[in-house]
């Protein structure tokens, strides 16, 4: 938890530090104007939907299944938005948005999400997870802010996947000087120096999108493939690894020989052990000839021809694209089809068509987010319980998935201003939103790094929503506030409830929800209601001069309390803490 | 609030008419009944950091791992103890001694994870606590609070893991001190205006999500919040009405309020509860640093025992007093114990569980073999599974985890010789 806290100041600090101003500049594309001849390659990237969306009209049609309708704009608009930034929409970008009418929209605004500095500043961040977890790690040696800002960095250049993998497995120096070498000193142990078992199980979890760690006291149980001496000779790879007051290194000082990998068995002293050969279990040849042993086994784990590779982060992008991977768990992959001779499934297509596109995690996540999968609506007009666990387990319904607590609590600092809340903010509303995020993540509970697992609302959850202060501070309807403005220049009550649902929700109300509503702001013109303030509410209306400008204050003031409740109701409703 | 409002008045009514019997589930209050009939409590004392068996449970003054700890006599004939728990040692007779628990992990986070859960932490697997599981197979209708409640939880807590993170401990930071988040900052007309607009939000958003939607349990975990907020069971978070003597006698310390609270709980009838006392980490200067903790946890532990004993609740509730590992035998240069998880003691109380012994021994010298063991080892998984077995609960079960193997509840088989009738 202190590990996230800590980590969480870096996200913000570096938010603060890179003043890039990238925000409002649109990406337009050029390959659409100049292509006449190839309609249907206009970049690679369309062509790399086509393929997904053919897969999978393929399955649908094959399983019988019959998707979801086409979820609307804005949806798809707020799903980008959670997984990309962290954020709902502000109003400010809705607008900007939906005055958008020229072709390729979404594919456009994709390109500006990504090219926001927030997405390399959130989405860093949940890379992180998958690749050293949530645990504080040891001290001084693991620095988490470095890594994550080198993260960012390599994101905001779009390092190839491959490129970063390799820098981290191979990675050489100190912690702090490249901060790639954190992925290794995770594994120290106090007075044991690396372990070497760790090391290997993360690395075939993460990039390679397998679980080994259970052959490393016995063959995989359900798995003939794995066994326990394939993991021996991974974790063989990383004997030579030391921590020194250089940093990492496969170096040994002058007067020691290279370490070698020893296993002992009970009773035996480390020296006695049985010395463990380096290893791969498969595809031997693509291994490099020369350089230290993790740059060798780097190689070889990124090798263009690796499979396991490209599907293991095409699982883990779909994964932090849907809140759910296509392959649940996330790192527990079935093998590539060149090895089962079976048909070519999704992870194969989305690896190669990833490969294609110069390996980049952005064009991947283009890719994904074009999808047909990714569009869909998340409601569904599947009649029987069997025939919506159909769709959702072919992807044709968008799933329903419990929003992180970072995500949250983003959302309701977004939803607190209509202007949207960036590195260009002002220092102090991004101060109060870093410390209002560390304080709401502790009490809302983080989930981990088990991240991807399926999760449920919990009682704490529930009752921060509704009474703690947060969503108290956030709804107020005074000063700058969203509320506030919403308040004072919505014209009409029909505007004044549809802009408290698109600063919230990222949606128009229905046509029962407005009537409900509104009904409430016009018995308030019409002198209906009740005028009896809340006694502690903070914008009671002082004392006026005469009865007319009384009345219209109290006025003003109950229809301010309104706007509050309103956005407390939106709060604390399903589709805002829920992916949708 | 209105729903619950109302079902609570029906149930008042209901009630008082005598009619309660007739209704699954709404067992008479389970505080009216005490003794062996009464479901069975956990109360779990987790000592932060790694305790020093040497300085609390298992001293061994003047020999080579002894430090500056001395050894009293206690209540209970021939079982010494450490004379920085002066108090707990007047209890020994209600007390049993296990100086013989063993385990792998030396590492916080790991050696945490284990002792909660009685499994060894895998990176693919979370396992859930003993106090998530206790409070999913015993349910129980009448108690409107969380039946897994954590106090003074500031630092790591009891998880579900893969029973679903709805078993997490619920938990409070500062007990007796009030309560966080369970009071609306608006007057009830007002909340009865904004739940009904919730309605309406809410059924808009249902429309072709009758299936998923239900398994988010939004709905659901926000009745329950809201059924808790309104509930009378919260008094045994408050500590006002409890005679100031009492309070005094518990220590004015956040852990002292925390084992208050959790005696009120268990008479409420809450199925697990943890109080935390963190700062046991003492890799420096160790004796100094155990003196502190235990004028802490002395006072707490014996009024505690004392109170239940008092109340007739003590064969009804199992008091747990456990870290997630040992300290060395031996003392650092900086005068500190570092972590040593070959054996470790705990202190355990109540429901059926032998008292006034003490199981295991360890040698007073320096061990040299990297394997050393104690006598009489016991594992944490078969202090699991006696524990279980006593709540009633099926230790053997098995569930389908995520992964989709099955686990059982614990790894290992009661033992036998723990228990007053074994």
């Amino acid at each position: 938890m202190r590990g996230l806290v800590a980590f969480f100041s870096v996200v913000v600090c570096c938010s603060v530090l890179y003043l890039v101003n990238v925000a409002g500049h649109v990406d337009v594309r050029t390959g659409k104007a100049d292509s006449t001849s190839d309609k249907d390659f206009q970049n690679p990237v369309e062509q790399s939907v086509e393929r997904v969306n053919q897969w999978l009209d393929a399955n649908w049609t094959a399983e019988a299944v019959e998707p979801a309708g086409q979820a609307d704009e804005l949806t798809i608009f707020r799903r980008l938005s959670l997984a990309l930034h962290g954020t709902i929409p502000s109003l400010e970008e809705i607008r900007e948005f939906e005055d958008d009418t020229a072709p390729d929209k979404i594919a456009r605004w994709i390109d500006r999400i990504l090219a926001d500095t927030r997405y390399a500043d959130y989405f860093s961040e949940r890379l992180a997870r998958s690749l050293v977890g949530v645990e504080e790690g040891p001290f001084i040696v693991f620095r988490r802010d470095q890594l994550n800002a080198w993260l960012a960095r390599q994101l905001r250049a779009d390092t190839p996947w491959p490129e970063m993998a390799r820098q981290m497995i191979a990675a050489e120096g100190l912690w702090t000087d490249r901060p790639a070498a954190n992925f290794i000193t995770i594994a120290r142990i106090e007075d044991e120096g690396l372990d070497v078992n760790k090391l290997a199980g993360r690395t075939v979890r993460t990039f390679l999108g397998q679980r080994i760690d259970c052959a490393q006291c016995h063959d995989h149980p359900f798995d003939e493939r794995w066994t326990q001496g394939d993991f021996e000779g991974l974790a063989a790879w990383f004997a030579r690894a030391r921590i020194t007051i250089g940093g990492v290194t496969d170096t040994p000082p002058a007067d020691e020989e290279p370490a070698v990998y020893r296993i002992a068995e009970p009773g035996q002293s480390k020296e006695e052990g049985r010395i463990v050969p380096v290893k791969v279990p498969f595809h031997p040849e693509w291994l490099p000839a020369e350089g230290s042993q993790r740059s060798q086994l780097a190689a070889w784990v990124t090798h263009p021809d690796n499979q396991r590779f490209e599907r293991a982060i095409a699982n883990r992008i779909w994964g932090l694209m849907f809140g759910r991977s296509f392959y649940d768990p996330v790192d527990d992959l079935p093998h590539p089809s060149e090895d089962t001779n079976e048909n070519e499934e999704l992870l194969d297509v989305l690896g190669q068509e990833f490969r294609r596109n110069n390996s980049s995690l952005g064009n991947l996540i283009r890719v994904i987010a074009q999808s047909k999968a990714f569009q869909l609506a998340s409601s569904s007009d599947a009649l029987t319980a069997d025939d919506f666990r159909r769709q959702t387990e072919h992807w044709a319904v968008f799933p329903l998935v419990r929003l992180r607590p970072e995500q949250v609590i983003g959302s309701l600092f977004q939803a607190s201003s209509i202007r949207t809340i960036d590195q260009n903010s002002h220092v102090f509303i991004r101060f109060l939103r870093f410390t209002n995020e560390t304080d709401f993540i502790k009490e809302y509970g983080d989930l981990g790094d088990d991240e991807l697992l399926q999760q449920v609302g919990t009682i704490p959850q529930a009752l921060l929503r509704m009474n703690g202060r947060f969503s108290r501070e956030l709804s107020k309807a005074d000063g700058f506030s969203a509320a506030a403005q919403i308040t004072s220049y919505s014209q009409d009550p029909a505007t004044l409830v549809e802009n408290c649902f698109l600063t919230c929700l990222t949606r128009r109300p229905s046509a029962s929800e407005l009537t409900f509503f509104t009904s409430q702001f016009h018995k308030l013109s019409q002198g209906e209601t009740e005028v009896n303030l809340d006694a502690n509410a903070s914008d009671a209306p002082a004392d006026a001069a005469d009865d007319n400008d009384q009345q219209a204050e109290r006025e003003q003031a109950n229809r301010r309390q309104r706007v509050q409740d309103l956005f407390w109701t939106l709060f604390n409703s399903p589709e805002f803490s829920w992916n949708h | 609030m209105l729903p619950n409002q109302s079902r609570r008045d029906m149930l008042t009514l209901l009630s008082s008419l005598g009619l309660s019997l007739v209704m699954p589930g709404m067992s008479a209050r389970a505080a009216n009944t005490r003794r062996t009939e009464r479901p069975k409590s956990l109360i779990t004392l987790w000592m932060g950091g790694g305790m020093s068996q040497l300085e609390t449970w298992d001293p061994h003054p003047g020999s080579p791992s002894g430090g500056e700890v001395t050894a009293i006599a206690t209540a209970a004939k021939d079982i010494q103890i450490s004379h920085l728990l002066p108090q707990v040692a007047e209890q020994m007779n209600s007390a049993m001694l296990i100086r013989s628990l063993t385990s792998k992990e030396g590492d916080h986070e790991r050696g945490t994870s284990f002792v909660k859960t009685g499994y060894r932490p895998e990176p693919t697997l979370k396992y859930p606590s003993l106090g998530a599981i206790a409070a999913r197979e015993l349910p129980d209708q009448s108690i409107e609070i969380p039946q897994h409640i954590a106090l003074c939880a500031e630092g790591s807590f009891s998880h579900g893991g893969y029973l679903g993170n709805q078993w997490d401990a619920f938990r409070v930071f500062n007990p007796g001190l009030g309560l966080t988040n369970l009071e609306s900052y608006a007057s009830a007309s007002r909340n009865e205006q904004r739940l009904k607009g919730l309605d309406i939000v809410s059924q808009s958003f249902s429309a072709g999500r009758q299936f998923s939607l239900p398994q988010t349990l939004h709905q659901e975990t926000l009745d329950k919040a809201l059924t808790m907020m309104s509930s009378d069971q919260l008094k045994a978070f408050r500590l006002e009405d409890e005679p100031a003597m009492v309070r005094e006698a518990y220590g004015d310390t956040s852990f002292g309020r925390g084992c208050l609270v959790a005696r009120r709980l268990v008479e409420v009838g809450v199925r697990a509860i943890e109080v935390t006392l963190p700062g046991f980490d003492t890799h420096v200067s160790n004796h100094e640093g155990h003196v502190t903790q235990c004028r802490i946890l002395d006072p707490a532990i014996a009024t505690l025992l004392q109170e239940l004993k008092d109340r007739d609740l003590l064969e009804s509730t199992i008091v747990l007093c456990i870290s997630e590992f040992g300290r060395t035998p031996s003392i650092n240069p900086a005068g500190g114990r570092d972590h040593w998880p070959n054996w470790f003691s705990c202190l355990i109380a109540g429901g059926g569980f032998r008292s006034g012994t003490v199981i295991g021994s360890t040698p007073s010298s320096i061990p040299t073999a990297k394997d050393a063991a104690p006598t009489e080892a016991i594992t944490i998984p078969q202090l699991y599974a006696t524990i279980m077995q006593q709540m009633g609960i099926d230790f053997e079960k098995e569930i389908l985890t995520p992964i989709g193997r099955p686990i059982r509840f614990a790894d290992a088989s009661p033992i036998d010789w723990l228990l007053k009738s074994g």
